[in-house]
């Protein structure tokens, strides 16, 4: 690792020779407010410099991975809908897919769109919850609320296809767990009209607010090299600057159908790389899924969109690496079967975690402030981190 | 004093038989339990619009259960809960000064309300260095603050209380600043005289008179007084998201409600300065509306200010310290000075 | 110097943008329901409380099976031949009591899977959604139409039998020493 390529910290204080100065060690966490759940960040400080981040994590472990040698292959669904909370439908999707592609499975036409109506819902709900906390971290509360109340309407919209809000479990072998209601595709166009000119009200109450480019432009700058050796993923490695998108580079599922642009941050505000490119990718983002939500509902095609399956399946012996590209970024399941009833080993490589990573190698030199301006730009659910 | 004294002596005509020292020490309790019941209704009903206005601003109801009718009692019953709490001092704290600092942060701004004018007649002390006075015993409140910082004995409060010295401090200047405009114009530092100086329409007011001079000061004392009470964008002593509660972490029950009542108690300070200063006090906007009693307008101009305050709290994210100082130093202070010579030089052509 | 009034500049503008649509929101209407008061209607498919329709279920333990956390814990005691349990609505035959059949929901994870596999449709998860309790221990729904009486005298019965069926399976070893037949031994009274 090239600590070169870094860029210089941000505040650098020359204290004299004479004047006695102590480090001072903070614990950020776990119970913080904007540590966006349990995680503990150990803070080396001189006043309000950082002079070293470590994050501490592992205390909302959970053996997903235990837990899914244990269950049947089906059982491992619900597990994997708790993995990032935020974006269930998204997790649910990559294990799926990873199954079906060892099993050599067609899936239903309608089943392929309802997937992607619900993972880019899903997307957008999770980009909400991205943009909401993280006007909270930098100290504005109305927002919070506004994405709120517009998640709130893609929640009932899960509700009404699958049953639950949070954590769906409807993305099955083969297919879907329920098939859409009547009327619901209306109701998907419908939540899009009304969704996209509200993207434009976050602008302005937040994204364009000159207190908030300030506190967000240039901060916590990850060139695009740093974050491509950290293995970062998602909107955090697209707001350096690399175009990667898992949906375009390698598709899955039916994205190579749908005409959507792969937002990267561009240093409107600053540099490329800083929180504010990360934040202003998630919101792009949405535009586009938004896109893809319109496109996928007007196409969707009659017939069956129910798994066909029988629910005790068996897997060929083998091993899979299936990527998908969640709202964090790259999540992989890396699924070993020995033909039995059970998964061998499931191992889940979780965009949070290795995007988490990357907080001690840009943390020093930034304010306490900043850090949570970090911290919030990468979105990171603690979930996904422990596992 | 004079004029409630003289009110107090036709109300209770004893009281002027009593040495003069006495009356004085008798009607100076009654006012200071008057303000002290004022602040503690204001913070209440301040609370409550707080909650209402941020709840309408964010789609929401807010407080709707407690007392029926929009939940009208509802920071009444909070008060009683905190009232109740348990008194909890950390083993680890600097237990004198620990409780010690709400008391000092209150005293502060309580006294401040001792030379603020609410009509002609009533302002509980009538100096004629008022401005001086509520500039300096308010800044006592920075002391308050890093006392409760440091005696927590937590990290967090000692940012918190390190982050207000820094910020009262720096901010103190463009306040004063900006008000030294606006006495300029009045040539005196009586708040009564600044009142009476701007008597007539709403045209004779400090913002309105000198244009455009003033009415940026006015400006400037706004931005810089909301970092004076720790308001959003300048709350970074309390900053939630940062130091998750800053200087009050440790606080709780009795203790943190009386930061709490601080704060609300300096917000209407400081608006009462605003409009004491800069929107004509306790006169009316027109000559045919004097009829209506001079505290309404003076309270409905100061709530107008301390709405304008919640209204900013609820939209506006929060500054870094640095930027925080950058403001004060680099944004408002040189505008405060170049105000004042523009209206010197005005003044004396 | 012109990026200086240019950014006060900005800062003012945006700030006032950013007002403007707070003043607007303090004015529309509020999306706030009052829970307690008015309740939400919940679509049909709603996955809260599980619910088991008793009188349909044949105890074939599909739903244990499915279950990935293990909340659901049935018994059953096999039907006398010349007990008719009756048919489910299904149609389906009943021949085991479900002398037990407790779901905890402190464990249930509302995923629903055991809902598919169900081949009477008996266990369906319901819009029902307050049901917290004082005491986790009333959160173990028991859904079995037998008391704990009864249950335990079916219990007691089919310990009995199976007593005397691996008497007579001992005698019957003992009188003629050969390697057991593989067909299970039917039931007997």
């Amino acid at each position: 690792m090239k600590k070169d390529n870094l860029p210089a910290a941000q505040f650098e204080v020359e204290v004299p020779d004479t004047l006695k100065t102590e480090e001072m060690t903070l614990n950020m966490g776990p119970q913080h407010p904007s540590t966006h759940g349990v995680l503990r960040v150990v803070l080396k400080t001189d006043g309000e410099i950082i002079k070293s981040a470590e994050p501490v994590i592992g205390y909302l472990h959970r053996c997903f991975e235990k837990h899914a040698e244990n269950v049947t292959w089906h059982q491992v669904i619900p597990f994997t809908d708790r993995l990032d909370y935020i974006a269930s439908m998204n997790n649910n999707l990559g294990y799926v897919i990873g199954l079906e592609r060892m099993m050599n499975l067609q899936v239903n036409e309608r089943a392929e769109y309802l997937r992607v109506i619900v993972s880019e819902l899903n997307r957008i709900a999770s980009h909400l919850i991205a943009l909401g906390t993280y006007g909270l971290d930098i100290g504005a509360f109305t927002p919070f609320l506004y994405v709120f109340r517009d998640r709130e309407r893609i929640l009932d919209l899960f509700e009404e296809i699958c049953g639950a809000r949070l954590l769906y479990n409807y993305i099955w072998v083969g297919g879907v767990a329920y098939d859409a209601p009547q009327g619901w595709r209306d109701k998907v166009l419908q939540f899009i009209d009304y969704f996209v000119p509200k993207i434009k009200e976050y602008n302005d109450i937040l994204t364009y607010n000159k207190i908030f480019i300030d506190r967000t432009a240039k901060v916590g700058v990850i060139p695009a090299d740093v974050a491509i050796n950290y293995g970062l993923s998602g909107p955090s490695l697209r707001g350096s600057g690399v175009e990667f998108d898992l949906r375009k580079d390698d598709p899955y599922s039916i994205y190579d159908r749908f005409d959507f642009n792969v937002c990267t941050g561009k240093g409107q505000m600053g540099t490329v790389g800083d929180t504010w490119d990360r934040y202003w990718v998630r919101v792009a983002e949405m535009y586009e899924s938004a896109k893809i939500v319109r496109q996928a509902a007007e196409q969707l095609p009659e017939g069956d969109a129910k798994e066909t399956v029988p629910r005790n399946i068996k897997v060929p012996a083998g091993e899979y690496y299936m990527r998908t590209e969640t709202p964090r970024g790259e999540l992989g399941y890396y699924i070993i079967s020995d033909g039995g009833k059970t998964p061998n080993r499931v191992k889940v490589r979780s965009p949070a975690y290795c995007n988490l990573s990357v907080l001690p190698a840009i943390a020093p030199g930034v304010m306490v402030a900043d850090m949570v301006a970090i911290i919030g730009s990468l979105d990171i659910v603690l979930g996904e981190v422990d596992r | 004093m004079e004029p409630i004294l003289q009110f107090f002596y036709n109300l209770v005509p004893g009281l002027a038989d009593l040495p003069l020292w006495i009356a004085a020490t008798i009607v100076g309790a009654i006012v200071v339990v008057a303000m002290f019941t004022y602040i503690a209704l204001f913070a209440l009903i301040g609370i409550w619009l707080e909650r209402k206005i941020s709840g309408h601003m964010q789609d929401r109801l807010g407080p709707m259960e407690v007392g029926g009718w929009h939940g009208w009692a509802q920071t009444i019953a909070d008060t009683v809960k905190l009232l109740l709490k348990e008194d909890i001092v950390p083993d680890k704290a600097d237990k004198p000064l620990f409780r010690f600092a709400p008391i000092l942060v209150f005293a502060a701004a309580l006294s401040a309300f001792a030379a603020i004018p609410w009509s002609r007649s009533f302002i509980p002390a009538n100096l004629n260095v008022g401005l001086l006075y509520i500039l300096s015993i308010s800044s006592l409140v920075v002391i308050g603050i890093l006392m409760g910082g440091w005696a927590s004995n937590n990290k967090w409060s000692l940012y918190g209380g390190m982050r207000a010295v820094a910020q009262i401090v720096s901010y103190e200047i463009p306040v004063s600043l900006s008000l030294i405009v606006a006495v300029l114009i009045a040539g005196t530092l009586d708040m009564q005289q600044i009142v009476l100086n701007q008597s007539g329409s709403i045209l004779s007011w400090n913002v309105f008179r000198f244009f455009p001079f003033p009415f940026i000061a006015f400006f400037i004392y706004f931005i810089a007084s909301l970092a004076e009470v720790n308001r959003t964008p300048f709350d970074l002593p309390e900053a939630e998201s940062e130091l998750v509660a800053g200087f009050q972490t440790e606080y709780s029950g009795m203790r943190w409600s009386f930061f709490m009542l601080a704060e609300y108690a300096d917000m209407f300070v400081v608006a009462a300065i605003a409009t004491t200063v800069f929107l004509g006090g306790w006169q009316a906007p027109f000559e045919f509306l004097t009829f209506i009693p001079a505290a309404f307008w003076f309270l409905g101009k100061a709530l107008l200010i301390v709405f304008v305050q919640m209204w900013l709290r609820w939209t506006l994210p929060r500054l870094r310290v640095d930027q925080l100082m950058y403001t004060a130093w680099k944004v408002l202070t040189p505008f405060s000075f170049a105000l004042i010579v523009f209206v010197s030089l005005w003044k004396i052509l | 110097m012109g990026e200086y009034f240019k950014n006060i500049y900005k800062a003012i503008v945006t700030i006032l943008i950013g007002m403007g649509v707070t003043w607007r929101h303090l004015f529309t209407r509020a999306v706030t329901i009052q829970y307690p008061h008015v309740k939400r209607e919940l679509p049909p498919r709603s996955r809260q409380k599980l619910f088991v329709d008793i009188d349909d279920c044949i105890g074939c333990f599909q739903c244990a099976r499915a279950c990935p956390v293990d909340c659901i814990d049935i018994e059953t005691v096999k039907a006398g031949k010349e007990e008719d349990l009756g048919e489910t609505s299904t149609g389906q035959k009943k021949r085991l009591h479900v002398v037990k059949f407790d779901i905890d929901l402190t464990k249930c994870c509302y995923c629903a899977d055991c809902v598919f596999p169900c081949p009477t449709e008996c266990i369906v998860m319901t819009p029902k959604y307050e049901f917290s309790t004082y005491d986790r221990f009333d959160l173990i729904e028991h859904f079995s139409a037998y008391s704990a009486e009864e249950a335990e005298k079916l219990k007691e019965r089919d310990r009995k039998e199976k007593e005397a069926l691996a008497a007579a399976r001992a005698a019957k070893m003992q009188a003629a020493p050969k390697p057991p037949s593989s067909d299970k031994p039917g039931p007997s009274a």
